[in-house]
């Protein structure tokens, strides 16, 4: 059994204009100890995703359908009290801005005693104890003293080091990873991951990536789910998908990684921007940025189609794999202005 | 684990954190605030001691002489050396009156101010944290609480009680009207602060990260987002107290507050009006500056705490 398995996840938020539809059909599976990226760009859904899975969307969103099935437990349908004894205990999760994320009033001893005696009856010493512990894990230097100090004495780098001592503190079985390091300077950043890494891989936990870096994704991941407008268009094995990418759109992605260009040429982009989700197209959402669009683009939203380890939700793809004589094959970067 | 982990090793004491803190610094590099801080600690040790450093107890009936009444202060002809800021209209010596006086004045408004803020924290918590039509609720009330000018609530109150249950009952138990009636009076001005505050907290990440540990609402609401807006709570508390003492003081100047027998301040201060056109300007003037002083001290002190507590202003 997988450890957290999303079917057909749905998530809609009721605003005046209606209901707006911010992820619909999301399916995905995370296996215990797997290293699972999200990518896509702002707006497609990558966090909402996120919250879902802890059950903590705020109105006027909603779980409209779908199930998440963690441990075989449904989240969707808990209680709130059994969901906070999932939040923090079992899934565990780090946010984008560690200058936000600790509160300012409270020295990290505290806010970590805090969170161990919330879900183990434990005495105050014995929860620092592991509050210290924690802390050494994750390299903080001197922990003994460090641990009675407030966020603001802490430099960013750091601070994130203390939240992914927080989000351990529990030995949860699953992590999510809300863009981890995009509030911290280049430098930290491959320090930070790395530690993550090496966290979860020697602990055993999971890891759900949220991101918009292809290149952390690479390094990091074994298994990448590409985001659209709300829908996953491409998931499989992540060096597939770096390597070999099918969907238009993750080729977009990839070309429009600086690495991709000659120094001195123009860096590449993907045409006009994610569309909103009060108007996404009809047929495939990506259809207007596309530059191999047909005719079945624009009307039929594309099923899910296999090609080598990954699943890809393009028309095109499908067409070439029935038939490959038909289609034009899929070129590099020439034909993307 | 070993015990020697777990001890504080080199982690500054708790004294030794708050001789460093930023309050401290700026109060020592602050005159004005070390000026009025220092007058506002005479204040409060004269309150609370008044009854060892008093020379007299005014509310003693039988050491009060009414041939000693309308004695001027020292300083004047005619002064007696037993009363060095003179004599009331009924003969009690000014500096033992004011000193008790200013013990009620205190007392009404630190007591007052509590009420308030235990109100207004409770209600401004709930209407920030949970929102919608709870707050929608709760804000109401305040804006009706706020359309009532606390004088005019408070006259009623104390008037229809003074003629309900008569003045004698009303003497004994006028302190706690007084605190009553101001408390609950003035409790929007903080729900609305702290509402204020809690909205602006309630969204930020630490927010978020406590209820992705697991926390519950309530432990989130009380220690999680309150102590974020401790600063401002501070500050209009000191204001507040000002107020109250103020509000206080009018309301005894119209004889709606303390009993002439247990003088406050204001009342001293209604007290000697009377005879202010006789010459007997003593009754009211020394009462009237000290009020003024310790509102003023207040009002110092709130502003200096709001210049240090406001990060914008020294991190910026």
């Amino acid at each position: 059994m997988a450890l957290l398995e999303v079917n057909n996840l749905e998530v809609s938020f009721g605003l005046r204009q209606g209901a707006v539809k911010a992820l619909r059909n999301v399916s995905f599976t995370v296996e215990r100890g797997e290293r699972v990226g999200i990518v896509g760009e702002s707006g497609a859904g990558k966090s909402v995703a996120a919250f879902s899975i802890l059950n903590l969307i705020s109105r006027p969103g909603e779980i409209t359908d779908g199930e998440i099935l963690f441990e075989g437990q449904n989240l969707a349908t808990l209680s709130d009290k059994q969901m906070r004894s999932i939040r923090g205990n079992r899934i565990a999760m780090i946010f984008q801005d560690p200058m936000m994320t600790l509160n300012p009033v409270l020295t990290l001893g505290q806010q970590m005693v805090e969170c161990l005696q919330a879900h183990r009856k434990i005495s105050t010493a014995d929860a620092r104890a592991i509050a210290i512990e924690k802390l050494r894990q994750v390299q903080i230097p001197s922990p003994e003293t460090r641990i009675d100090q407030y966020p603001h004495e802490l430099s960013g780098g750091m601070r994130q080091r203390i939240i992914i001592a927080i989000a351990l503190l529990l030995d949860p079985v699953l992590i999510i990873a809300d863009e981890p390091t995009t509030a911290l300077d280049v430098t930290i950043q491959a320090e930070i991951m790395e530690l993550l890494l090496n966290l979860c891989d020697s602990n055993n936990v999971g890891l759900i990536l949220i991101t918009h870096d292809l290149g952390v994704v690479s390094q990091i991941t074994q298994k990448a789910i590409v985001m659209y407008a709300g829908r996953i268009i491409e998931q499989g094995p992540t060096k597939e998908i770096i390597n070999d990418a099918q969907h238009p759109y993750t080729q977009g992605l990839i070309n429009a990684l600086p690495q991709q260009t000659v120094p001195g040429q123009r860096l590449n982009q993907i045409p006009g921007s994610m569309p909103s989700l009060q108007a996404i197209p009809s047929g495939c959402a990506f259809n207007p940025r596309c530059d191999f669009v047909m005719d079945e683009c624009k009307t039929r939203l594309p099923e899910f189609t296999r090609s080598g380890g990954c699943s890809v939700a393009c028309h095109m793809v499908r067409a070439m794999k029935q038939n490959p004589e038909t289609v034009q094959p899929v070129d590099s970067s020439e034909e993307v202005k | 684990m070993s015990s020697d982990v777990l001890a504080p090793a080199a982690a500054p004491s708790r004294w030794q954190r708050f001789k460093d803190s930023q309050l401290v610094h700026s109060f020592s590099r602050d005159k004005l605030a070390m000026v009025s801080f220092t007058i506002f600690v005479l204040y409060l040790l004269a309150a609370l001691l008044a009854p060892l450093i008093a020379p007299y107890n005014p509310y003693d009936p039988s050491a009060i002489d009414i041939m000693d009444s309308e004695i001027p202060p020292a300083w004047q002809e005619e002064a007696d050396e037993r009363f060095a800021l003179g004599t009331d209209a009924q003969g009690r010596d000014m500096l033992s009156t004011m000193l008790y006086g200013t013990r009620i004045s205190l007392m009404i408004g630190i007591c007052a101010v509590m009420l308030q803020m235990f109100l207004g924290v409770m209600i401004g918590l709930t209407a920030g944290y949970f929102g919608g039509r709870i707050d929608s609720f709760l804000m109401r009330l305040a804006d009706i609480q706020l359309s009532f000018s606390t004088m005019m609530v408070a006259i009623v109150v104390l008037a229809v009680f003074q003629a309900a249950f008569g003045a004698e009952l009303y003497a004994d138990l006028a302190i706690f009207m007084l605190i009553l009636v101001i408390g609950i009076a003035e409790w929007p001005q903080y729900a609305r602060t702290v509402r204020a505050s809690v909205l602006a907290e309630k969204h930020k990440e630490y927010v978020d990260a406590a209820r992705v540990m697991g926390f519950k609402s309530s432990r989130i609401m009380w220690r999680h987002i309150l102590p974020n807006t401790l600063s401002p709570i501070l500050v209009i508390s000191t204001v507040q107290v000002a107020n109250a003492i103020i509000s206080e003081a009018s309301l005894s100047f119209l004889g709606l507050g303390m009993p002439v027998s247990q003088p406050s301040l204001g009342s001293l201060i209604s007290s000697g009006f009377e005879y202010i056109f006789s010459g007997s300007w003593w009754i009211t003037v020394i009462p009237g500056i000290v009020l003024v002083v310790l509102v003023l001290v207040m009002n110092l002190l709130g502003d200096w705490l709001r210049d240090v507590l406001n990060p914008k202003l020294y991190k910026g």
